[in-house]
């Protein structure tokens, strides 16, 4: 495995040159690593805008992200343990996708959630394959190669070996980074430090860029390390309509609407041009949003951590 | 017509399967908010674990729709990564699981992956999520599902997570199974592993549904535990924990 370290010395950059440059065709990315928080639909909406193909789109759950990129023809491979609407069920792409072909057929590689952070996990460790009791039992080894029961050595035992995915690259969220892509993340982690150091490549998206001296302030926060990061990006409400603690709260009607709105194939197409590719870009898509609905998912109910010293 | 509705006895009927002091895996929809019944009522030292990363020792203050809501974050214990929260599984150190499914069969194997449609087309669902990893390696899981025959088939037709089987007879997973199934009708329990493989029982009924119409609707010949008794209905207290925390009834229509 051998990873770019000759990262470009400019490293913030719109959106589309992230995705331009660190999403080529054919691409495994991963997404989604927090689960159903700071989820980069940003990020998602200008890979279909790309019109981004044949990627394999690697994530533990995927709360209707994964979803609209199967819809929109972007995807040939789902490696995940989950693909639905959280709150409200199916997703009616994923369906269509794995039941009738449409629009095209998708590979499916059925993790669970322990799993796929075991195989990036191992990615980051830099080792082939971890151990684990999970999955014993279940018939998830028939369809997933990176799934193999074997003995152990020491106790003789019979484990799951989980293979290591190092995707090519991990689009992650940030409340906060710097230029240098040293971001600050807090609330439910999830896969996320993993997924930053398994990736070859990281595209930080932050809900806003601050100094180097407000993220060294407080290292144990500094979840990914810049001279990981290959670009950061500056995305104020880029995880919309999920949420991000302390910036803006989950738009619950979203994800109401958007079941309720795709499920025929006719539907969706009508929904993606709407949303995503009758907008030139996130502000776009901000304007159709529309700034009452944007400012009510705001944080209302500030909660702030102690202040903590780390002085010498 | 009583004064509940059916969801509120199967998450009355959940909390009660919470122990006081238990780690519980929460996860979302009804047991949700069995863990907050459970916390403000017989179990007020139980901790909640959610697989985003998220351990509470109190419910959040507010209704949450996923378990990354802001209000499950503020407040929280601790906010670690997914694999920290799947060593606590692994480790033993998580007492309960709850878990929902598409079918549930006779040995408590959980098919949450692909079913098939009336004229043999498949579905494809969501997937394991965590599922699997509950099922494999807390020290005992509970399920919720409707009662419908054809979501409790004799064998479900692909394990996502794992029940009762060689797997545990054999020691290869050495915790565990199915304590329990509550259904929209009833409440399973199962047998030891040593009886009769561990096979499920009729355990109790819900008011107003007969034993008879229980056996008709599953999809093997269920045996009835001859202390067999009606599901006790749900308490003042708990109702007014549920219908507080849920007002709008989203997940306890």
């Amino acid at each position: 495995m051998t990873h770019d370290n000759h990262q470009p010395r400019e490293k913030l950059c719109t959106l589309a040159e992230a995705i331009e440059r660190f999403v080529p065709d054919g691409a495994s990315v991963a997404m989604g690593l927090q689960l159903e928080s700071m989820i980069p639909f940003a990020a998602g909406h200008e890979i279909i805008r790309q019109r981004k193909r044949d990627l394999t789109l690697v994530g533990p759950i995927s709360d209707i992200l994964f979803d609209q990129l199967i819809g929109a023809g972007c995807a040939r491979k789902i490696v995940a343990a989950w693909v639905g609407n959280v709150m409200m069920g199916s997703a009616y792409n994923f369906r269509r996708a794995l039941e009738e072909g449409i629009p095209h057929p998708v590979e499916m590689v059925d993790h669970t959630n322990f799993t796929v952070a075991l195989a990036l996990h191992a990615a980051a460790l830099g080792v082939p394959f971890l151990p684990t009791y999970t999955a014993i039992g279940s018939d998830l080894f028939a369809r997933n190669e990176g799934l193999v029961e074997f003995e152990a050595p020491y106790t003789r035992e019979t484990m799951t070996a989980v293979r290591a995915i190092a995707p090519d690259v991990a689009i992650l969220q940030a409340q906060r980074a710097d230029t240098e892509g040293n971001a600050h993340v807090w609330g439910n982690l999830g896969a996320a430090p993993d997924a930053a150091r398994a990736a070859r490549s990281v595209i930080v998206v932050a809900e806003e860029i601050v100094s180097s001296k407000v993220i060294a302030s407080d290292p144990n926060r500094t979840v990914i390390p810049g001279f990981l990061v290959s670009a950061v990006v500056e995305a104020p409400f880029g995880a919309h309509p999920s949420p991000v603690q302390g910036y803006y709260n989950r738009d619950n009607n979203y994800y109401r609407e958007y079941h309720r709105g795709t499920k025929t194939r006719q539907d969706f197409e009508a929904w993606l041009d709407h949303w995503v590719l009758g907008v030139g870009d996130r502000q776009g898509y901000l304007d159709l949003l529309g700034a009452e609905r944007a400012d009510s998912l705001k944080v209302r109910k500030h909660a702030y951590a102690a202040r903590t010293d780390f002085g010498h | 017509m009583p004064d509940y509705t059916l969801s509120e006895l199967m998450v009355a009927a959940a909390a009660r399967e919470i122990h006081d002091g238990d780690v519980v895996f929460v996860g979302m929809r009804l047991p949700l908010i069995a863990f907050v019944v459970a916390k403000s009522t017989h179990a007020p030292n139980a901790v909640g674990v959610f697989e985003n990363g998220v351990l509470r020792h109190t419910p959040a203050r507010e209704l949450i729709f996923t378990m990354s809501d802001g209000p499950n974050i503020t407040g929280a214990l601790s906010c670690l990564t997914m694999l920290e929260c799947m060593a606590l599984l692994q480790q033993g150190r998580v007492s309960l699981g709850f878990l929902g499914a598409a079918e549930v069969d006779r040995y408590g194997n959980l098919n949450s992956t692909e079913v098939r449609g009336p004229s043999g087309n498949h579905i494809r669902l969501p997937g394991s999520g965590g599922a699997c990893d509950i099922a494999a390696l807390a020290r005992r899981f509970v399920v919720l599902l409707d009662h419908q025959k054809d979501r409790l088939p004799e064998r479900v037709h692909y394990i996502t997570s794992p029940g009762y089987g060689p797997w545990r007879s054999s020691g290869r997973l050495k915790q565990g199974g199915p304590s329990a199934v509550i259904t929209s009708k009833a409440v399973m329990r199962f047998d030891g592993l040593d009886t009769t493989g561990g096979e499920a029982h009729l355990y109790s009924y819900h008011p107003g549904v007969t034993v008879e119409d229980i056996l008709a609707n599953t999809g093997w010949t269920l045996r009835v535990s001859p202390d067999a008794h009606e599901t006790p209905v749900p308490t003042n207290k708990e109702l007014r924990v549920i219908r507080r925390y849920d007002p709008e009834h989203f997940w306890t229509r």
